[in-house]
């Protein structure tokens, strides 16, 4: 297929068709409503439905239905609408059933703005609701790699039944780039035979649920979902390591901070400044190991984001103490700006001499 | 080895935002590296709406352009905003039709352009946009023409192709004043 | 040999209910499954189960389950009933459930009409968590956090969910019925099969209201509470059809 140049929010859609996605539940906010407007517009055409739902609660509440029919069936939001989500997400993750989750970041805490963010770092990768429990967490920095991702997610949630959050801010929504959809690698994908289809054909009846009153039963289903939880963590962990032959530092970024990184790379390179970076692509599971091997070859590491300091932590747990953690961020809708990291670069390195 | 980085801004309506897309699709159907970025947000409508265009050899990093090579002035708030923006020795386009006033750098190259009366020339005002934009790719000799043309042609569809001629003109009108003006 | 006069339906599994003793769940979980066998669509229906007293109903009825979270019975459904349209679709849901935690699912599967039935018990209280005040607890009606009864200028007066629900477009058929008596019981069965009717002939959404006893929370002997229920919520609660289809527009 010949590359089309498509903006992030409907590159989503077209590659979730692609992947097989047929239902669509959501509610309007800024900045991801083209994902739903083109959703509502091409999802018929393939006899697919799209639904707006009454809230962000119903929405994923929908998902959690269509899901447990055995759809391949996803949502998408921003921030305080993700909040909003975070109940069902979670008896989602209970049940153990996949979907897609779009999370088109935008400034916090509240409502707000609507420029580009990283601040749902924690709700994402620790706490999308109560419970036990974890979301894979893919984070694209180009178009491209975004609906690359958005494909194979469908794919991790059937084979791990598992809710999946593809997560981007405004600027990635926004933009257009070139992107040519391709089919992820082929998994084998277990037969859906838990769904809720009506028994005939089965002697069995299947029930979604998330409720275990016996302490013993509910300790037995979180260790099944850690167990789960471990063989995503072997299996699932995606990064990009980039310019680390040889670093002064390494920076930790992903999404669209890692491409920011990416041009002060190439500045600090004129000024005999080696940079490196380590691209997180799945934020959950996080590449700890990753940064562990890479930490024997540094001075430091800095953690640039759009936020107050989210990742710094997981970074720190990589390294395990072995080099020094730094952080650069700007937050609440703004975007660091190359010269602002190159600073802060100079600083550390000045500094550690 | 090419590596353009546009700033294009003017206000709602002026096709800023399509002329971008055009340029970024272009670079596209060349085989280069692109990205299109808009602003967006409530100032979307009525204040000045504006877009990144990168067209490159090499990857794409960030698509933010904080040091432009060019900078496409489609009204007064736009090039009060962005000429700072612009790198030395690179290309300012001013729309001279609806801008009162001269550029304050003379470190850059300055191109004026009357956008809106040869777009009234040509019998639309709508295509002042593709004057511009045919003015910077002779300037900047990033890509050609007819591969803008490709790209408008894939974006109109068959519905609007009896629009490509006037878009046509446009560009070359635009191409030729530039040429005019070395 | 003698006739056998009564069995078991297919509807129900073999599990016991963990109702409590004089609690009405019990017949209404009955009619709603004896429905479902007679109408022979038992094997390809999916109920989905609320948050309260009938959290557990997924274990009593014998077809495919979803357990959803508070109140949002209606919106799993929709997803479920969009996905497999000629599926069979029920929620069985209380009244904090879907007249309180969950009304904006409830009103807007109504209005969306959407082609699944929901039966609502309305027994007036929040039975699980232990007798709380619910939307539809009466006026002066006393409840664990209304222990001076019900005010009405302080928590307003309890709301009509059919009514309301009547009033949308999109609902087809909308009728309260009581199980506090034989005659009523068989009445409700019948509001009950013509609400899963309406969703086979695709007509848009159906529910039915269900008038249903506390006797636990309500600190009364059955008997005194089919009592109660007669003559305090039945006035409230008037009984009767408020849509049908032929109504739809």
């Amino acid at each position: 297929m010949a590359k089309v140049l498509m903006k992030g929010n409907e590159a989503i859609g077209a590659a979730a068709i692609k992947a097989g996605c047929r239902f669509f539940f959501g509610y309007p906010i800024t900045p991801q409503n083209e994902l739903p407007e083109y959703m509502s517009r091409e999802l018929p055409k393939v006899g697919g439905t799209f639904l707006q739902a009454e809230s962000e609660v119903a929405a994923i509440n929908m998902v959690y239905g269509a899901a447990g029919a055995g759809a391949r069936v996803m949502t998408s939001s921003s921030s305080p609408g993700i909040s909003l989500k975070a109940e069902g997400i979670s008896y989602i993750a209970g049940a153990e059933l996949p979907c897609l989750i779009v999370n088109i970041v935008r400034g916090g805490p509240g409502l707000g703005g609507i420029q580009p963010a990283q601040s749902d770092y924690f709700l994402a990768t620790k706490a999308a609701g109560h419970g036990d429990f974890r979301l894979v967490v893919l984070a694209p920095a180009s178009i491209q790699e975004m609906t690359d991702l958005v494909m194979e997610s469908f794919d991790i949630a059937d084979q791990y039944r598992n809710p999946v959050m593809v997560i981007g801010d405004g600027m990635l929504g926004q933009m257009m780039e070139p992107v040519e959809l391709r089919e992820p690698k082929k998994r084998d994908l277990p037969a859906k035979d838990w769904a809720t289809t009506g028994t005939a054909g089965r002697n069995y009846r299947n029930v979604i649920n998330s409720l275990a009153l016996d302490p013993a039963e509910l300790e037995k289903h979180n260790l099944k979902l850690q167990a789960k939880y471990r063989e995503i963590e072997k299996n699932e962990v995606k990064y990009e390591v980039y310019n680390c032959d040889n670093p002064d530092i390494i920076a930790v970024a992903y999404g669209t901070t890692s491409r920011i990184v990416k041009n002060v790379i190439g500045k600090c390179k004129e000024e005999g400044i080696n940079v490196g970076l380590i691209r997180p692509i799945s934020l959950w599971p996080f590449p700890y190991d990753v940064i562990n091997e890479y930490a024997d070859r540094t001075k430091a590491f800095l953690s640039v984001e759009m936020s107050t300091g989210q990742m710094i932590d997981d970074i720190k747990i990589g390294a395990n103490g072995k080099k020094p953690v730094y952080f650069y961020g700007r937050t609440g809708g703004m975007v660091p700006e190359p010269d602002g990291i190159m600073a802060e670069i100079k600083k550390i390195l000045g500094g550690a001499k | 080895m090419l590596n353009e980085q546009i700033i294009m801004a003017g206000f709602g309506g002026q096709g800023v935002m399509s002329m971008g897309q055009l340029l970024a699709y272009a670079g596209m159907l060349e085989g280069k590296d692109v990205s299109w970025l808009p602003s967006y947000g409530p100032e979307m409508r009525g204040g000045t709406a504006n877009c990144s265009v990168i067209v490159s050899d090499t990857p794409v990093g960030s698509p933010i352009v904080t040091e432009a090579t060019a900078v496409i002035a489609m009204n007064r708030p736009s090039l009060d905003k962005f000429e700072p923006v612009l790198k030395t020795d690179g290309l300012l386009l001013i729309n001279s039709s609806l801008i009162d006033r001269k550029a304050n750098r003379n470190d850059v190259k300055v191109l004026e352009i009357p956008a809106n009366e040869i777009a009234n020339e040509l019998g639309s005002g709508k295509v002042a946009n593709m004057v511009v934009l045919g003015a910077y790719l002779e300037a900047s000799k990033a890509l050609k023409i007819d591969s803008v043309m490709e790209a408008l042609k894939k974006v109109f569809g068959p519905s609007k192709e009896h629009l490509l001629p006037t878009n046509k003109a446009a560009l070359e009108r635009g191409a030729e004043i530039a040429k005019n003006l070395k | 040999m003698a006739e056998q006069v009564f069995k078991r339906t297919k509807g129900l599994t073999e599990r016991p209910f963990h109702y409590c003793p004089g609690c009405t769940h019990g017949i209404i979980h009955r009619l709603v499954a004896e429905v479902l066998e007679e109408l022979g669509v038992l094997e390809k229906s999916v109920g989905v189960a609320p948050v309260g007293c009938s959290v557990l109903a997924y274990d009593y009825f014998n077809c495919d389950m979803h357990e959803a979270s508070h109140g949002r019975a209606p919106a799993v459904a929709t997803g479920i009933k969009r996905v497999l349209p000629d599926r069979v679709v029920f929620t069985y849901q209380g009244d904090g459930d879907l007249a309180s935690i969950g009304t904006a699912e409830i009103v807007h599967a109504a209005m969306r009409g959407e082609k699944f039935t929901t039966i609502f018990v309305n027994n007036a209280i929040y039975g699980m968590t232990g007798g709380q005040m619910a939307p539809t607890t009466l006026v002066g009606q006393k409840a664990t956090t209304a222990p001076y009864g019900r005010q009405k200028d302080h928590a307003g007066n309890p709301i009509r969910m059919s009514e309301m629900l009547s009033t949308l477009d999109g609902a087809a058929f909308i009728e309260r019925v009581s199980v506090n008596s034989p005659a009523n019981i068989r009445k409700a069965k019948k509001a009950i099969k013509k609400a899963f009717e309406v969703q086979l002939e695709g007509k848009g959404f159906s529910m039915v209201e269900v008038l249903s006893t506390c006797p636990t929370n309500w600190g009364m002997t059955p008997k005194e509470a089919i009592k109660w229920l007669e003559d305090n919520m039945i006035p409230y609660y008037p009984l009767g059809n408020f849509k049908s289809p032929e109504e739809v527009k």
